[in-house]
């Protein structure tokens, strides 16, 4: 979905977000309440540049706004490979943004995060999947690599994987893996404003999604693999 | 004598840098703790899945370790490998040691169950969050043949102190897969007088992407570890305001692409360190001169 006709949706033609170089920013009001609104179009790939400029929201509305949640909407092919952005620290500003929406959640402030185009590795890791929670749209599209590029690398043979990955959710594009793993919580159909609502209703707390991945079937070990750390002698 | 950390295993750098013979591991490879999906594929696992974790001694304080071993899988995480990781730092936040050593040597998410390691990576990322929120400082260590990469190289960078060697590497995409997506014009990943300079440990230590700069040595590793002991930062807004800043002021300064400079040469001169054309050929106790001299924020 484009990002214009999801906040249309979400907040009215009037929503009074915008879009400079692949950055989405705004401030909307839902339900009578103020939103702090970031993100990234076009599948822009996350350099230096996009996380400082998502920090930078991120760190105003925790100086200025004391509670006010923040929606992240993502759509990224991915971190930015250029040898540059490696030299500038990319994983010091990737790190940087992860930081500061975890010091938003920890500082009171409800983050919610919702793919609502495409999200790959590098650029997700530091936006949805460091929220209270990761929603995404059904049509949306969550990787790390398609099966023909990781045939080649992993040299294993691509009917194989392609037949796996019918049963195994852990190396295969899509969405539905993803919620099955726990990665992202639910996904948003039909009204998509009752589904932020909901999502914003949700109590924060602990990461449960090794718990959730273990219930939903799709990440069978990692809560056991945790715990039995916790339980070792 | 010395011992090089790049080319000790992960079990071996545990023998040598903790409190000798204080390493008490949990989930150790009697236990065959391995990964159901490599087995699926029919590629051979590990019985600890790359990583070991458990707790010792450093110079007599407690502290929780995890050494992940670069010989399989280049260090990538997986679903089990990364439960390992939540699991100690979990533990740490119930236990409180005095410290978490993170040992770092990691390409990355393991492609061959990439959407759990990628979630894996991230609950590791908030579960380090967790930890330095309850003051308990973690300590990454890099000097690995293989570098640390990808969403570790993000997770290293979450810590609150990282020490490496000249040898070591820290970044996110490696050069191989920048030249496999924009072409050796782009990174030449065979040249490795510019794969160090753009991604190694002199690099980051005179830009502040790392805090201590170590020879590549098991003692030294030890020595920077111990004095880290107390390196406890808490994150603040003040401190993500510093970091920003920071981080923009280089974006800033960061010299237009030039046929007559070397990007990192340029970028070290932009910063106000003296020599820096001589940078690569120089050893560790002179790179450590520079910094002083130019005193580069952290």
């Amino acid at each position: 979905m484009k990002w214009n006709t999801l906040v249309t949706q979400l907040f009215g033609p009037y929503h009074g977000m915008r879009e400079a170089d692949d950055f989405l920013q705004g401030e909307v009001v839902f339900d009578g309440r103020p939103l702090t609104v970031i993100g990234t179009a076009n599948h822009a790939p996350i350099g230096v540049r996009l996380a400082l400029a998502q920090a930078r929201v991120v760190l105003d509305t925790i100086a200025q706004h004391p509670g006010r949640p923040i929606l992240l909407l993502i759509d990224t092919q991915g971190q930015q490979l250029r040898r540059r952005d490696e030299l500038l620290g990319i994983n010091r500003a990737m790190a940087h943004l992860g930081m500061s929406i975890d010091l938003a959640r920890r500082s009171g402030h409800r983050v919610i995060g919702l793919v609502y185009d495409q999200a790959l590795s590098g650029g997700f890791i530091t936006s949805g999947l460091i929220a209270d929670a990761c929603d995404a749209l059904p049509e949306a599209e969550i990787r790390v690599m398609r099966i023909p590029a990781m045939a080649r690398v992993t040299k294993l043979p691509e009917a194989m994987l392609t037949e796996l990955s019918e049963s195994n959710p852990v190396f295969a594009p899509g969405v539905g893996n993803y919620v099955a793993m726990g990665g992202v919580r639910a996904l948003w159909e039909g009204d998509l404003q009752a589904a932020l609502r909901a999502a914003l209703s949700q109590p924060a707390g602990e990461d449960r999604r090794a718990r959730d991945g273990a219930l939903r079937g799709g990440r069978k070990l990692a809560a056991d693999v945790a715990q039995r750390v916790l339980d070792a002698a | 004598m010395n011992l090089s950390y790049a080319e000790c295993t992960a079990r071996e750098r545990l023998a040598h840098l903790l409190d000798a013979g204080s390493f008490h591991e949990w989930l150790p490879p009697a236990e065959r703790v391995t990964s159901p999906h490599l087995a699926q594929l029919g590629v051979p696992g590990a019985f600890d899945d790359g990583v070991a974790i458990g707790r010792a001694t450093l110079a007599g304080r407690t502290v929780f370790v995890a050494a992940q071993e670069g010989v399989f899988m280049g260090g990538g995480v997986g679903e089990v490998h990364g439960a390992k990781l939540v699991g100690l730092l979990q533990r740490a936040l119930r236990d409180r040691p005095a410290a978490v050593l993170l040992l770092a040597e990691s390409g990355g998410v393991r492609l061959h169950e990439a959407n759990a390691g990628l979630i894996a990576v991230s609950e590791v990322m908030r579960a380090v969050l967790d930890v330095r929120a309850a003051g308990i400082p973690v300590i990454t260590l890099i000097g690995g043949a293989n570098g640390c990469f990808g969403g570790m190289g993000i997770v290293a960078r979450c810590t609150d102190h990282i020490v490496m060697s000249d040898s070591g590497r820290l970044a996110m995409s490696g050069p191989e897969v920048i030249e496999a997506s924009f072409g050796v014009e782009e990174f030449d990943s065979r040249d490795r007088a510019l794969v160090w300079r753009t991604t190694g440990g002199k690099h980051r230590w005179l830009t502040g992407d790392c805090d201590a700069l170590v020879e590549d040595d098991v003692q030294a590793f030890r020595a920077a570890a111990i004095a880290a002991l107390g390196a406890a930062k808490a994150v603040t807004p003040a401190l993500l305001e510093a970091e920003h800043a920071l981080l923009s002021a280089r974006l800033r300064e960061m010299p237009p692409p030039s046929d007559d400079s070397d990007d990192a040469t340029a970028l070290w001169q932009r910063l106000g360190i003296a020599d820096a054309q001589r940078i690569p050929d120089m050893d560790v106790a002179a790179v450590h001169a520079l910094r002083a001299a130019a005193e580069v924020p952290r």
